[in-house]
């Protein structure tokens, strides 16, 4: 293998040559690229369900699919399915029907949903036993295997693994909002281990549903900027209440960059390293040192060989809550010192909401389009800047500017904080 | 191989495993080795027509010394982190914070406890009228209670044992039933053997004395009903596995990493190898061979140990005793001890069991007796220093692994 495919470390470098993403303001890149750069937003009320007795009723849901009745299984299958097949597409790789590589897909939670606990208990109307012996009685008579989907765990990704032909075991993943940045994380370790020339990495997730919504309703972690949809998520800004719940779907082709070069593929960017970090301080919130962050963040740094002032744009968490947005602005500055207030740093969740688990495939999507394009795409809703937030945000309009490196921070629950470094060029 | 150096072994250095036969792994070994079979802890009653393997009383407060912390977590969060606080305590990590700091957690996770008084009530009350979608919204609104997502959360496994344990070098949480165990062990082996890591967490649990648990595993047909049987002994018409609760950890460890701190080794993992095959009739058998070439096995042993995670769904335990019967026809003698027969069925980390018995059982140069009488088991010839574990999951998923002995 020649230098020229080998990073600082020696290691096999790693390049993307595919990419597929769904969001609440369409199918595929083109089309979300076009609105993200415009500064549209895909927030908007709730149609999917009732909402009245919520305290949010706005998300940006996906409701391009045809899937009828919704649920979290299907339409969260069916969003992996479209942005895998459309990163396979440009990447040219394999044939439709046999992906040369390991997929590894960050899936939402799966569990029966409301509209299936009623039917299994409204199956059996004339029973004198309640709650879930009344459940259990019902699902004995094996006439309702069609749900058995919704509760496996790897459900998503067997269909997937069955509809592209991946190569053997697949990995399903949790590691909350960090979810997509751990899938990518993952297929580069695998890539630089020699285990594998190729990996699919996607995230997948569509949980806006009355319990969905709610739980997060209950932490406190939702804006209640009801009455004007488009402007609840408003990522650094001084009201921010929260973020807006969101679906979404991002898959990368990832190759040792001296595989695609050999077959000729599209070299679409560079992942430089990834750093993980787990916080030890709260399931919901970050030590307020922000020593995880800020070791997340050095040991992406280190990992991708670049120093801080090498990194051009950051993607940004900016989740629109007044905890994590606060907690960034922190760690970037602590580890980008001066160079942050010359770094963009942009949310794309002021447009298209939080994507949960689906957060760190769709932004890496977003990072790989700015690096291409040199379009950085606004944070809009930026109306009145946080005075301790001091950040270039990319206020309200996109900008056109070079960039060749790019930060994407994913951050979640349970105290999980993965960074990715995309870059243009080879080192 | 870039970074990785060939001549690194990977040991398992810690172990903490809680069960329906106890807690700690002396208790687990003066109940399982021996001349006779071990007895299985058993509840037929609370969940009749169903039995489980129910976990006995623990003193959380041993390992999760808050009460706050005791609060926000559900049974599997506990039997987790307790068992992660075994192991570590029994590598010697425990409340070292250099290394707690560096240790990477790879956690075998699925759940999604529901409040089950809450959905009996909403259940309870009619749906069809008009305001059914808003009372619904209102009672979930009132009734759910806040931090209950927070034991749904498949990562939340991993996180509280960062935030008990301050274990926080990274964390990996993997999904998918019985492949889930067999992922995050490969995931942690694979880095420890190319230099991406030198100490890891790896582990699970499962609380299977849980309504809406077994209702997802009756939904999927794969739960068994009656009487105890061993999983040889399921494969009649009433097959299927007995739920078992667990928590059991792992630490593994570079041999240069744990030879620098001077720790010691139960065993080596020799190998870890997975596949998902789709599942026609006959592909789990023929997996299973493939992958058993992919493993270090030494083949002038005149019997192979085998560790068996067979869950007794019928067609995965046929194709199992199909594999092993054409181990035998190869001229090895399989020596066979399925687990699930006195654990029960431990999902997630069922394969994580079977290689800390491994360990065990080669630490202590024995081997168990037959765990049941069924006759598919039955007592060896030779002396183990490497140990076979075997996990196809009930519906996806074939996973092996070999354990040897360092020495």
């Amino acid at each position: 293998m020649s230098n020229d495919n080998l990073d600082h470390k020696g290691r096999p470098l790693v390049a993307v040559t595919g990419r597929g993403v769904v969001t609440s303001l369409g199918i595929g890149k083109s089309d979300n690229w076009m609105k993200l750069t415009a500064g549209q937003s895909g927030i908007k009320p709730i149609q999917r369900f009732d909402t009245r007795g919520l305290k949010t009723t706005i998300a940006g849901t996906v409701d391009h699919f045809d899937i009828e009745p919704y649920s979290a299984f299907d339409l969260s299958t069916a969003m992996a399915e479209a942005a895998a097949a459309e990163a396979i597409e440009e990447a040219r790789i394999g044939s439709r029907s046999s992906f040369p590589g390991p997929l590894i897909i960050a899936t939402p939670p799966s569990e029966l949903e409301w509209p299936h606990l009623r039917r299994l208990y409204n199956a059996l109307p004339d029973s004198e036993i309640s709650g879930y012996a009344r459940l259990l009685a019902s699902a004995r008579s094996g006439k309702h295997a069609d749900l058995a989907r919704h509760v496996r765990f790897a459900a998503i990704a067997e269909r997937l693994k069955d509809r592209f032909s991946t190569r053997g075991e697949p990995l399903s993943i949790c590691t909350a909002c960090a979810s997509g940045a751990t899938t990518i994380q993952l297929g580069l370790e695998a890539i630089r281990r020699g285990d594998t020339e190729a990996a699919l990495c996607v995230g997948t997730d569509a949980t806006v549903h009355p319990e969905g919504l709610i739980r997060f309703s209950l932490l406190s972690a939702l804006s209640t900027g009801n009455d004007a949809p488009q402007k609840a998520s408003k990522p650094f800004s001084k009201r921010r209440d929260g973020f807006v719940i969101a679906e979404g779907a991002g898959a990368v082709v990832l190759e040792s960059l001296s595989a695609a070069k050999a077959r000729g593929a599209p070299i679409l960017g560079i992942v430089r390293g990834c750093g993980e970090k787990a916080d030890s301080f709260h399931r919901t919130r970050s030590n307020p040192d922000g020593a995880a962050m800020i070791g997340a963040i050095r040991k992406t740094l280190d990992d991708a060989g670049v120093t801080p002032e090498q990194i051009d744009y950051v993607n940004a968490h900016g989740t629109s809550t007044p905890e994590n947005d606060r907690m960034e602005y922190l760690s970037l500055k602590a580890v980008l010192g001066d160079h942050l207030a010359n770094t963009p740093v942009s949310s794309n969740k002021s447009m298209i909401g939080h994507t949960l688990i689906a957060a760190g495939s769709v932004e890496a999507v977003f990072s790989l389009l700015t690096i291409e394009t040199g379009i950085l795409p606004p944070t809009i809703n930026y109306d009145e800047p946080d005075p301790d937030l001091p950040l270039d945000v990319v206020p309200n309009t996109s900008r056109s500017k070079s960039v060749s490196t790019v930060l994407s921070n994913s951050f979640g629950f349970g105290g999980q904080n993965v960074c990715v470094v995309f870059s243009g060029e080879p080192a | 191989m870039p970074n990785g150096d060939e001549r690194e072994q990977v040991w398992i250095t810690g172990i903490g495993l809680i069960s329906s036969l106890g807690v700690g792994i002396d208790e687990h070994w003066n109940k399982l080795h021996g001349e006779t079979p071990p007895r299985p802890v058993i509840d037929e009653g609370r969940f009749a027509p169903y039995t489980v393997h129910p976990m006995p009383e623990i003193d959380v407060a041993q390992q999760i010394p808050r009460t706050s912390d005791q609060r926000q977590m559900d049974r599997w969060q506990k039997f987790g982190v307790y068992a992660a606080g075994l192991a570590l305590q029994d590598a010697g990590i425990a409340g070292n914070d250099a290394l707690l700091d560096k240790t990477d957690l790879c956690i075998a996770a699925g759940n999604g406890e529901r409040d089950i008084a809450l959905d009996s009530r909403i259940l309870a009350t009619a749906d069809a009228d008009a305001d059914a979608a808003p009372r619904l919204n209102t009672e979930l609104m009132t009734g759910l209670r806040p931090t209950l997502y927070l034991v749904q959360l498949s990562n939340l496994l991993a996180g509280n044992i960062s935030i008990i344990h301050k274990a926080t070098g990274s964390s990996r949480t993997f999904k998918g039933e019985e492949m889930a165990g067999v992922s995050a062990i490969k995931n942690a082996v694979d880095r420890i053997k190319a230099g991406q890591g030198d100490l890891f967490l790896v582990g699970g649990a499962l609380n299977a004395e849980r309504e809406d648990f077994l209702l997802g595993c009756e939904l999927t047909g794969s739960l068994y009903r009656g009487p105890h049987q061993s999983v040889w002994d399921r494969q009649g018409e009433n097959d299927g596995f007995i739920p078992g609760s667990v928590g059991l950890f792992l630490v593994l460890e570079s041999s240069s990493h744990a030879k620098a701190r001077g720790a010691m080794p139960y065993a080596q993992i020799g190998g870890i190898a997975s596949d998902r095959s789709p599942r026609a009739p006959g592909d789990i058998a023929a997996t299973a061979s493939t992958l058993l070439k992919e493993l270090p096995l030494d083949t002038s042993n005149r019997e192979l140990f085998v560790m068996s995670g067979a869950s007794g769904v019928r067609a995965t335990t046929a194709e199992e005793l199909q594999f092993l019967s054409d181990v035998q026809k190869a001229g090895i003698e399989p020596v066979i001890r399925a687990w699930g027969s006195i654990f029960g069925h431990t999902h997630e980390a069922h394969f994580l069991v079977g290689i800390a018995l491994a360990a065990l059982a080669l630490s202590k140069s024995e081997f168990y007796p037959p765990f049941d009488t069924s006759g598919v088991e039955h007592t060896r010839k030779t002396w183990a220093d490497q140990i076979l574990v075997t996990t196809f999951g009930h519906w996806r998923g074939e996973g092996l692994g070999l354990v040897q002995s360092v020495w």
